[in-house]
């Protein structure tokens, strides 16, 4: 028991002097408390926003368009909903299709980036090529012909984007997988006759997933702005889903004059996304060495 | 080098392949009936059989691949569900427009996004480079979407000094006729002397363009910024500055030469995700380009004109990305 609390320790120093490091910039702390609070709020949506009935396709024709005030804090829709409670639901429904989207592109990317790092060779070419190529569709066009043919929903849209994200995190685990592939313990392990398939599952993935999920969050900025961006061309959630996107290509219509349709959506992406960017540049610098002594 | 050239060559050659087999996949394979795809929700039973003919769908998949790239190779991306037109003609059409957009937002950049760079790496950790940091960060996380809508709100609507949308206002087409040489608006009118026309195409440019900037400014500041600070804290500058050089000569022409290589990178990079961004203001600016095409081809499901603008978007990325490599390997300290 006190060797396992003692091999836990230096972890947990350094954890300790990361968060003391991402602590002392204080815009960085001030995202990762902003951040729990979205967080938060989209855990508790359905209990806490004022008017849960309206997240549905419910109308109250009668109360449409209503500017801004202590009832609506953000107006209400073309179909008299309460735009504040679907753009507090809107934050479930993007961190869930974020969360979604990453999750697939790590299952698809991880494996095969720990394959081709360990095994090298023909396979590592045939693995990076395929990569290669993928990377080479400018990003969201792949995933907007990819929905376009499959047929626009929100899961098609989320698969989409795991089909064009996938390679980041195989480049990523491959460089990460030739590195550990040489250490000690993988060459005993090597030695006393374990099989491939054991060694990349059961040595190098668990080693190399720490920085894949810093990259991973990182990314889930990024994840959300697109599945918006193709919810605005119509290629993701559909009506009356409260998503961001959709929310704001639906207020267009009556744009600029009923702008709190848009605005208020679209302001929710840019602070959710500034958040998690904010926190991925805290990151890159705390673990690239070259900062972290400046 | 040249070496190095004909292996980035081959390779990119190896990856064009690729990106067309995929676009293959998805245009062909993926769906149960292409042909009902490619003729439209509205086909009679007869253009039905006509898209299968010319889709060669009654023949081996390998067969309809080597048609599919036999086309290619003839610039034939299938016809256009909404005109009737081949894709190729309207992507030609549509082209210059995105390109003028793109080039002038990628020189707004430069322009902005160096200096604030340079600013913030010699002013460190100043309320200045804060907030220049921050802006560069905000830049990255604003959807590109909802800031046209803003700023079309904010100069449209509530200022009312530009106008909301389109390349030119009806009023400038009444008496002049539009200059057709490059497709480029803004440039065949100051070929041909417009200068009234010029001036109303300016206004309709200046939102968009900004719009599309916002991203690579972030970015190239940024760039800027953290390979300055790496290069200032090189000897040379140290050596530099000891010899009495002046700090501004320094910064911009001794130190900016080091760092423009790593920015240029970036830069060429962020063209992919600027290309796209362009397509979503461009349908909210009605702008004549790439853009509006791509998004009025989704809501109409026209499939030939998806893929095509797919495949062309994919082949203008590969070949920028070529460049890019090419000039980085063309710096003499770069050793391949």
């Amino acid at each position: 028991m006190k060797n396992w609390t003692d091999s836990l320790k230096p972890k947990i120093r350094s954890m300790q002097e990361s968060f003391y490091l991402l602590a002392r910039n204080r815009l960085s702390l001030f995202a990762l408390v902003l951040l729990c609070v979205i967080v938060l709020l989209a855990i508790l949506a359905p209990w806490i926003i004022p008017y849960p009935q309206d997240i549905a396709d419910e109308a109250h024709i009668a109360d449409k368009f209503l500017a801004p005030s202590a009832a609506h804090w953000f107006g209400t829709d073309e179909l008299g909903r309460d735009v504040f409670s679907r753009v507090i639901y809107g934050g479930r429904v993007s961190l869930s299709t974020a969360i979604l989207t990453v999750g697939i592109s790590l299952l698809i990317g991880v494996p095969l980036g720990a394959v081709a790092g360990t095994l090298g060779g023909h396979v590592d070419n045939v693995i990076m090529r395929i990569t290669d190529i993928f990377l080479s569709f400018p990003p969201l066009l792949l995933a907007i012909s990819l929905v376009a043919i499959l047929g626009s929903s929100l899961t098609n849209a989320i698969l989409a984007i795991a089909i064009s994200w996938w390679p980041w995190y195989t480049r990523l685990v491959r460089g990460q997988a030739i590195s550990i592939k040489e250490r000690k313990f993988v060459q005993a392990a090597e030695t006393i006759g374990t099989g491939k398939l054991k060694i990349i599952f059961r040595h190098i993935v668990p080693n190399c997933i720490s920085p894949v999920i810093v990259q991973a969050s990182m990314d889930m900025g990024g994840v959300i702005l697109t599945v918006a961006s193709l919810s605005f061309l119509g290629l993701g959630a559909k009506a009356p889903t409260p998503e961001w996107g959709l929310m704001i290509s639906t207020g267009r219509t009556y744009f600029p004059d009923m702008w709190w349709c848009c605005i208020f959506p679209g302001l929710a992406i840019f602070i959710t996304v500034l958040c998690f960017n904010l926190l991925g540049d805290a990151a890159r610098e705390i673990l690239d060495p070259k900062t972290r002594k400046r | 080098m040249g070496k190095y050239i004909l292996k980035r060559l081959l390779s990119s050659l190896v990856v064009l392949l690729g990106v067309i087999t995929i676009t293959f996949v998805i245009a062909r394979v993926v769906p149960s009936d292409p042909a009902a795809k490619w003729a439209g929700n509205r086909a009679t039973q007869e253009q039905l059989a006509q898209a299968r003919e010319e889709l060669g769908l009654n023949k081996s998949l390998p067969e309809q691949y080597i048609t599919y790239i036999g086309q290619l190779l003839r610039g034939d991306l299938g016809k256009s569900l909404n005109s009737k037109q081949p894709v190729t003609t309207e992507l030609k059409q549509y082209v210059p427009a995105t390109l003028e957009l793109v080039l002038l937002a990628f020189i707004l950049a430069i322009l902005i996004g160096i200096p604030l760079g340079i600013y913030s790496a010699k002013k460190k950790d100043r309320m200045l480079d804060h907030i220049s940091r921050f802006f560069s960060i905000g830049a990255v996380s604003l959807p590109t979407f909802w800031v046209a809508l803003f700023l079309q709100l904010i100069f449209y609507k509530n200022l009312n000094v530009l106008p909301l949308g389109g390349d030119l206002s009806v009023m400038a087409t009444i008496f002049e006729e539009r200059p057709q040489i490059t497709g480029m608006l803004l440039f065949d009118c100051m070929l041909t002397g417009k200068w009234q026309m010029f001036g109303d195409a300016f206004l309709h440019i200046i939102l968009p363009c900004i719009t599309i900037a916002l991203y690579p400014i972030g970015l190239v500041s940024r760039m800027t910024r953290s390979a300055l600070l790496e290069i200032l804290n090189e000897d040379y500058i140290t050596a530099g500055r000891s010899y009495g050089i002046r700090e501004f000569k320094m910064l911009w022409k001794y130190a900016l030469k080091n760092s423009l290589g790593a920015t240029a990178t970036d830069v060429a990079l962020s063209m992919g995700y600027t290309l796209t961004n362009t397509f979503l203001v461009e349908a909210i600016f009605s702008w004549p380009g790439i853009g509006s095409y791509i998004s009025k081809a989704i809501t109409s499901l026209d499939y030939p004109a998806i893929i095509g603008v797919t495949i062309f978007g994919s082949v203008c990325y590969i070949i920028l990305n070529l460049l890019a490599d090419i000039i980085i390997a063309s710096d003499p300290r770069v050793r391949l």
